[in-house]
């Protein structure tokens, strides 16, 4: 299912947060959104899952213009915590059921396994590598044709972070599809990329083929990364 | 898990290198069945796009064959098998002679530091 934004702009008040952004994510791709704090990573995920609307532009999911209601396609990992400190891990998984009926319950019980979680436990009793992989487990379990992830890796330790690439790569369905993964933590999660996005400043500094990249350049994505912010930074 | 990789070669000819030494050294025997597509990825963390890609040049190479529904293989064939092992030779020594260029060695005291390596080796 494809995702696209035509001619996006975002502002907060008199700050862009994007500006006049196009982009097009395709099925079967894992993308990575890479770029400083407060470049625009977080707004161009939460536009494409209906929570933030654009000021000028479209944003369209399956050529469908984004509303609030495509949270039914869209399976949205926010960076910040959403869980009610007094649900059980299983309330948590229950309450997710009911609300998303791409919800499959089968892969929930077989991720809350690989990722030790224990269905009994309060969410406050969690601690955060666990609450990271709670999170993680409820966005994989809905088979929706968009995931977005916002900093899946941020703060959890070397363990979590192999734990979440390894049920990634087992539980996405490449023909169906489409994942977006903002993040700082370049190095770990190249390998897991076909394409990487730069957000700076609000605008879409430059759009690579991971391997591409590599073949022509020579650059790792993390070389490029930082080559790229330099010469911004210079201009 | 997640292996490192080197940051100026292509990931999939990378992964393609590490099962081709590992035919060389007979851990992976010919005939034998490689990892699933999906396999591959989750053990060493990389995208299955990337590792369709591995395959895809390997079988390019006739280093493995894809059979219809059944999954990707090591060759039986041995001309294949003995080139492959003679190639990774030959990219060992190009390593090997290039760093020692730069070093400044020539090649008699290239030839010289090998023989004297083995003497040490056999005492």
């Amino acid at each position: 299912m494809n995702v696209k934004l035509r001619n996006v702009s975002k502002r907060y008040g008199k700050d862009f947060s994007l500006k006049n952004v196009s982009l097009t994510f395709e099925t079967g791709k894992i993308y990575g959104l890479l770029g400083p704090n407060g470049s625009g990573k977080s707004t161009t995920l939460k536009m494409i899952a209906g929570l933030v609307y654009p000021n000028n532009g479209k944003v369209e999911v399956d050529a469908e213009e984004v509303t609030r209601k495509i949270c039914k396609k869209v399976a949205y990992l926010t960076e910040l915590d959403m869980f009610y400190p007094s649900f059980t891990v299983g309330n948590m998984i229950e309450f997710y059921a009911s609300q998303f009926s791409d919800f499959d319950m089968e892969i929930a019980e077989q991720l809350l396994i690989d990722m030790k979680l224990d269905r009994a436990k309060k969410i406050k009793q969690l601690s955060k590598g666990n609450r990271g992989r709670l999170k993680l487990v409820l966005t994989l379990s809905r088979k929706s044709p968009v995931l977005l992830l916002d900093e899946p890796f941020s703060g959890l330790d070397p363990m979590v972070r192999d734990s979440i690439v390894k049920s990634l790569l087992s539980y996405i369905n490449f023909e169906e599809q489409t994942v977006i993964i903002a993040t700082h933590e370049i190095d770990e999660i190249e390998p897991l990329l076909d394409e990487v996005i730069v957000i700076f400043q609000g605008d879409i500094i430059g759009q690579k083929n991971v391997e591409t990249l590599r073949e022509e350049e020579g650059l790792s994505v993390l070389e490029w990364f930082k080559s790229t912010m330099v010469q911004m930074e210079e201009n | 898990m997640t292996k490192d990789f080197q940051t100026s070669k292509p990931i999939y000819i990378q992964i393609a290198d590490h099962l081709s030494s590992q035919i060389v050294r007979g851990e992976m025997r010919a005939g034998e069945k490689l990892p699933s597509v999906r396999e591959m990825a989750i053990n060493s963390g990389v995208n299955p796009n990337t590792i369709q890609r591995t395959y895809s040049e390997m079988e390019r190479m006739g280093i493995v064959e894809t059979k219809r529904g059944q999954g990707t293989f090591v060759t039986e064939n041995e001309q294949v098998l003995k080139e492959l092992k003679i190639r990774l030779q030959t990219d060992i020594i190009d390593a090997f002679v290039q760093n020692m260029k730069e070093l400044g060695f020539s090649q008699e005291e290239m030839v010289e530091g090998l023989e004297q390596y083995f003497r040490r080796e056999q005492e």
